[in-house]
């Protein structure tokens, strides 16, 4: 199968040389495309229109198809997060446990639903459907870090400490 | 490699082990890594350099312990001591105290003698707690690839899918079908090329068996899929697994660098003339995805939308070409089945469900965590003697089992065993695997609601009954816990359910309304008391059909 081409991005970004390598090792199949995209993410942290559009012509596939695909996912982001990210487990064993009291509280005290970012673009609330730490619901992940047995209180403090020090370094 | 070298492989290995006087494992699944294991770690190996015993005893990582909610766990391998709860300090009492001076800390031990681990019965999870999650040498030296070895050497395919039917293995997604007829039905078809996947996109809330067999013995799982690559005579697999399990992912890419260093996956595997490979495909977070018509359509970069069967995956699967496709724990009972023997496997259980389950016990329950237990047990021994039963103070009042789409068992049938034929007759299914606990607090119709919302959130869109009916099943449901319902509209939402059920294209859709269902059967109480009467109805102002306030 012919290789696509890899050519340096007209913007001169060198993180589009890690999606032409992510490409390239699957020889620019549009079968790869979910992998394509999970590596794109990884890398510019969310799809934007641009992106989408690039990965569509490397791959030879319509655009409509790649679209279609990076929204069926709730995993694909297509709007940049905020700096933190509070992910909430909604699964049944943290529902059980009094997931939806920590939803509340955190919601009033951010001032936004889940699924979306605080306005000082700080926090992202994103409920997951279950992180698969069952035995410690119920349990939110902060930045990539799974906090079991959680409580509204607690899960409040810790967004407020992260908006603090926010605060500070601006000030 | 061969025969003779995966052997002396093992023996070098099981010397090296010899060599030391104690071995520590501590938990590094990732209930234990929430709890905090990396200070565990990191307080054994600080103890251990410090007082000098790192030639005397040996500190591992090692899969799921099963007693997730007391993490993070440390396991003494040589004299079978198992400690809960344990921090950097008590990390220190243990080496100093149990290795270094040969007493028990008493402070800390669990009772292995304690129901929880004297009423299980452990096939997939045999290695969990006896070996490092990343080490091939290690698997090898527990038996491991062996059965591999075996079928390449001395076993026809067709000996091989014999005796997988007669173990009476059936699949561990849920939904029970003979393992051993499906893989029969690929051997038989001709193609080019055949696949084998292996579903590992355990999408049901709840439910973190797949999860702690890929992260605790990924190897296990691989040799399951060889296996049935050289009984059909597949040469690629895939494994597709969630994007939120990083460490499960991680993990078994590194299983698989390893075998294929060792030969163990590539071509000619132990010489002979079989050629396998393993890729590992990655979901996105849908669901439907782990059904699996969607799921291949997934593996192949689409959308995960289902398609109508006939005709199955094992006829035209991927890329139109017959494909098996089995979940984790299915693969991870083949290698067994080799090496002991059907008669043994079959042995297990009850006669028309062979073998063991692993439940991922979670919810309003003591003891929260993994447990492997043979076929046929009372599901009153799972939540009372293994789980000890509800929190003080509370009542058990049902058992949620197949996630969002299976069904609550209510204490009535507690002495049912838990087994594929047994469970449908109360309305739930044998599911995944996760069971979710509910005592005298929780709600049924939230409960109810909460499973709809799921499968509303969830719902591919593709069909209309799915799309459709589960928003308005969800609809009826919230005006029913808003107290805005009457008569009329549970009868409805009983009529939506059945026609849902009866009408939907995929699994996702037949099975969204038995959470309702089961819920209606054994709690129709807590429906009809929140029910008001035609005359309160019209009383509050509200339009029939939208629910809305009518200006």
């Amino acid at each position: 199968m012919a290789q696509p081409e890899t050519q340096q991005h007209p913007s001169g970004d060198n993180r589009f040389k890690l999606l032409d390598r992510a490409i390239t090792k699957h020889h620019g199949s549009g079968d790869a495309l979910i992998e394509v995209l999970h590596v794109a993410q990884g890398i510019f942290g969310f799809l934007e229109t641009d992106l989408l559009v690039y990965i569509a012509n490397a791959l030879k596939l319509p655009l409509s198809r790649v679209y279609g695909v990076a929204t069926f996912y709730h995993f694909f982001r297509l709007r940049p997060q905020g700096e933190h990210t509070f992910v909430l487990c909604t699964g049944t064993a943290c529902y059980v446990k009094g997931a939806t009291e920590i939803q509340k509280s955190v919601e009033q005290h951010c001032g936004c639903k889940f699924g979306e970012t605080t306005a000082d673009n700080k926090v992202s609330l994103i409920s997951a459907r279950c992180v698969g730490s069952c035995g410690l619901a119920p349990v939110a992940v902060l930045d990539g870090a799974v906090a079991g047995k959680l409580t509204a209180a607690h899960a409040v403090e810790r967004i407020s400490q992260w908006q603090e020090v926010a605060k500070e370094v601006a000030v | 490699m061969t025969i003779e070298d995966l052997r002396e492989c093992a023996e070098k290995e099981q010397a090296r082990q010899a060599q030391f006087t104690h071995r520590i494992l501590y938990c590094s699944s990732a209930g234990c890594v929430s709890s905090g294991c990396d200070a565990v770690k990191a307080g054994l190996r600080k103890a251990i350099d410090e007082l000098g015993l790192s030639k005397k005893c040996e500190m591992i990582g090692t899969g799921c312990l099963g007693l997730c909610g007391e993490g993070p766990l440390v396991f003494v391998q040589t004299d079978r001591t198992l400690y809960q709860h344990v921090d950097e300090k008590s990390a220190r009492r243990i080496v100093e105290e149990h290795i270094g001076q040969g007493k028990r800390v008493e402070d800390y031990a669990v009772d292995l003698n304690d129901a929880f681990f004297a009423s299980q019965k452990k096939i997939v999870l045999e290695n969990m707690g006896r070996i490092n999650a990343e080490s091939i040498e290690e698997y090898i030296a527990s038996e491991g690839y062996e059965a591999l070895a075996k079928a390449l050497t001395e076993m026809s395919p067709e000996d091989v899918i014999a005796e997988v039917r007669k173990s009476g293995l059936r699949g561990r997604g849920g939904a029970g079908y003979p393992t051993g007829l499906k893989w029969d039905i690929v051997r038989k078809g001709v193609a080019d090329q055949k696949y084998i996947v292996c579903n590992a996109d355990e999408g049901d809330p709840g439910a973190f068996m797949d999860r702690s067999v890929l992260e605790g013995d990924p190897h296990r799982v691989l040799e399951g899929m060889a296996l049935a690559g050289y009984a059909v005579g597949a040469t690629q697999g895939f494994v597709y697994a969630r994007a939120e399990y990083p460490l499960a992912i991680d993990r078994l890419k590194t299983a698989i660098k390893q075998a294929e260093r060792f030969g163990i996956l590539g071509n000619r595997i132990f010489e002979s003339g079989f050629n396998f490979r393993i890729d590992i495909r990655i979901g996105a977070g849908a669901f439907v995805c782990g059904e699996e018509t969607a799921l291949l359509r997934s593996v192949m970069g689409r959308r995960g939308r289902p398609k109508v069967r006939p005709p199955y995956p094992s006829e035209k699967g991927l890329w139109d070409k017959p494909t098996v496709i089995n979940n984790v724990e299915t693969f991870a009972n083949i290698a067994p089945i080799i090496r002991e023997g059907s008669a043994w496997f079959a042995g297990i259980g009850t006669p028309k469900s062979t073998g063991t389950k692993v439940f991922a016990l979670a919810g309003k329950i003591n003891r929260t965590g993994l447990v492997e237990v043979p076929m046929g047990i009372p599901l009153r021994k799972i939540i009372f003697d293994i789980g000890g039963g509800t929190p003080e103070g509370t009542e058990f009042k049902a058992a949620q089992t197949g996630g969002p789409s299976g069904g609550c068992i209510p204490k009535e049938h507690l002495d049912l065993p838990v087994d594929y034929e047994s469970l449908p007759t109360v309305g739930s299914i044998m599911g995944s695997g996760g069971m979710i606990v509910m005592d005298s607090t929780s709600d049924m119709v939230d409960v109810a609601k909460y499973f709809m919302e799921f499968c509303m959130d969830e719902s591919c869109g593709k069909c209309v009954p799915c799309r459709v009916g589960t928003r308005h099943i969800h609809g009826m449901l919230d005006k029913i816990v808003r107290g805005e319902a009457t008569e009329v509209d549970f009868e409805f939402l009983k009529e939506t359910c059945v026609m849902v059920k009866e009408t939907s294209l995929c699994g996702l859709g037949q099975s969204a309304p038995n959470p309702v269902l089961s819920t209606i059967r054994f709690f129709e109480q807590e429906y009809t008391s929140k029910l008001i009467s035609a005359h309160e109805f019209n009383g509050t102002g509200l339009s029939p059909l939208s629910g809305a306030k009518e200006s």
